[in-house]
Order: C-alpha cells, then sequence, then structure tokens
C-alpha cells in the first residue's frame, strides 16, 4: 500500500538532489535554474500528497500558486541571463561582479 | 498494481533528477528535466490530483522546460568551460545534502508515523477539478488574482529585460505617420510645355 511517507520520502529526495545540483554546477545558471525548478517540483509534490491524504484542497490550490510563481521565476530569471549574456558574452557565475557586491 | 506503478515511477523521477544535474550537455539536461516532470505528473494522478497533473505537464513541459530549451540553444556558451572546477564543491555538496537528507526524514519518522493511507485528492465534488474549481474561484479569488498579476509583471519584467533596440533596423514611427499632412507629401507644379520641371 502506498502511503504518505512513500510519496514525502520521494518529495525529500528530489528537493535534496536540488540542493545537490547547486552545489555541483555553481557555474552555470541554467543548471542552477533548473535545480531551483526540481526543488520546486520536490514542494508541490508534498504539498498535493498531503492536500490529498488529509482531504483537504488548499494544498493543491496552494500548489497551483507555487506553480504560477516558478513559472514567473523561469521566465524572469532566464530573460536576465540572455541579457546577462548579451553584455559579457558568457553565463559563469563568478563572472557576475560589475555591481561589486 | 499502484504500488508497483508508484515505485516505477518515482524510481524515474529520482533518476532523471540526478541526470539533470549530472549530464555534461545542458541540452540533455533540460530533456532530463521534461521527463521528470512528466513522471511526476505520473505519481499526482496515482493519488487522484489529475488537475495538477496536467497542470505540470502544461506548464513545465509545454512553457517552462521549452524556455530552457529555447535559451540554451539560443545562447552560444562554452559548457566544457563552464564545467571545469566544478568538482571541488563536492564534499561540501555531500555535506548539506546529508544534513537536508536527516533533518527531512527525522521529520517524517517522528510526524507521521501513525497515518492511514486514504487518498482522496477531490472531496465533495465529483472530479479533482470540479473539486478546486468550486474553491478556487469562490474562497481564494482574490489569490487567483494576484497569481494573474504576478504572471502579468513577470512578463512585462521579461520583455522590458530582453527587448534591444538597435539603431540600424529600420522602424515603424507611429507618431511620424500619423503626423503627417497632405502638404507634406506633395506639392503640385505647373510644368510649361516642352521644358519639364
Amino acid at each position: 500500500m502506498v502511503g504518505l511517507e512513500h510519496y514525502l520520502t520521494v518529495a525529500a529526495a528530489l528537493f535534496v538532489i536540488g540542493i545537490f545540483g547547486l552545489f555541483l554546477n555553481r557555474k552555470n545558471v541554467i543548471i542552477i535554474l533548473m535545480s531551483i525548478e526540481l526543488m520546486l517540483l520536490a514542494v508541490n509534490i508534498n504539498l498535493v500528497a498531503f492536500s490529498s491524504f488529509l482531504n483537504d484542497l488548499v494544498g493543491q490550490i496552494f500548489t497551483l500558486f507555487v506553480l504560477t510563481v516558478a513559472a514567473a521565476e523561469a521566465a524572469i530569471g532566464l530573460a536576465i541571463l540572455v541579457s546577462f549574456f548579451r553584455n559579457r558574452g558568457t553565463i559563469d557565475v563568478e563572472d557576475v561582479n560589475v555591481m561589486k557586491g | 498494481m499502484a504500488v508497483i506503478a508508484f515505485y516505477l515511477i518515482a524510481a524515474v523521477v529520482l533518476v532523471s533528477a540526478l541526470s539533470v544535474i549530472m549530464a555534461r550537455n545542458p541540452v540533455h539536461s533540460v530533456l532530463w528535466l521534461i521527463l521528470a516532470f512528466f513522471s511526476s505528473a505520473g505519481l499526482l494522478v496515482l493519488i487522484g490530483a489529475e488537475f495538477l497533473a496536467m497542470l505540470l505537464v502544461v506548464v513545465y513541459v509545454g512553457a517552462v522546460a521549452v524556455l530552457f530549451l529555447f535559451v540554451v540553444m539560443m545562447l552560444d556558451v562554452d559548457f566544457v568551460e563552464l564545467k571545469r572546477g566544478t568538482l571541488r564543491y563536492w564534499p561540501f555538496a555531500v555535506l548539506v545534502g546529508i544534513i537536508f537528507a536527516a533533518e527531512i526524514v527525522l521529520a517524517s519518522v517522528i510526524g507521521t508515523a501513525d497515518m492511514e493511507t486514504n487518498f482522496d485528492a477531490s472531496p465533495g465534488a465529483e472530479t479533482n477539478a470540479e473539486a478546486i474549481g468550486q474553491v478556487m474561484y469562490t474562497q481564494y479569488l482574490l489569490l487567483f488574482q494576484m497569481a494573474g498579476i504576478i504572471l502579468l509583471v513577470a512578463m512585462i519584467g521579461a520583455i522590458v529585460l530582453t527587448l534591444r533596440h538597435r539603431p540600424e533596423t529600420k522602424r515603424q514611427n507611429i507618431a511620424k505617420q500619423t503626423s503627417r499632412r497632405r502638404s507634406d507629401a506633395y506639392e503640385l507644379k505647373d510644368p510649361t510645355p516642352g521644358q519639364g520641371i
């Protein structure tokens, strides 16, 4: 029988893989953005699993909003990436030092 | 049957997620990402959340993954150069991963000790989409509208960030067009015969 724990385990593993990706690909912004998408996906799976398990729709509603924000974030992130690439000719994170922050 | 499907799909999700972060070629990463989203849509179907599963495919595979693919293929990046030296950080990555996994396992062991399995993703309605619609357009109408505004702002922001004016390309100047008068366009001449203008 598939229970809530199974879903939470998969989501937790997915989240950890996402964090892993952040560290493994510290230079490539595209992979970093994809890792963030994976982490948001894990959060969504968690929310839907709890919502379905507790017979409460709020989790699914919030998954919808997380999905919206994730899509907006991906669009803005990639737009910033494109304009950064135009100006510097690279997408290396270590080259992002124009503002000396 | 559902158990076999769950384990199969969960395995595919995790393997493809690992491949996303391990793949050498970013295009392969995006393709693995698409597989991960598809399989997690399958996971959602298994617990009865069909509407969100469909939304996951439409939004992530249809929009976000295609956007990633577009950007990866459009930018002329030397990915071999980017890959160099990334393995320096792997002990730190393993440490952070172990800490996070331990925290989550601890929380789930403590928190979900006595839970039964009766999934129902659409309480009080025939279908999942109907149930979501009944709640979202009444109780969460304001949040729904705010999500629309967020999408609008993101769209405008993406356009503003990437739009670039090149002086050499010819553009339509609408103000110039509409302010044009008949007297600017032509003048009447009265040539005498045999002389021309």
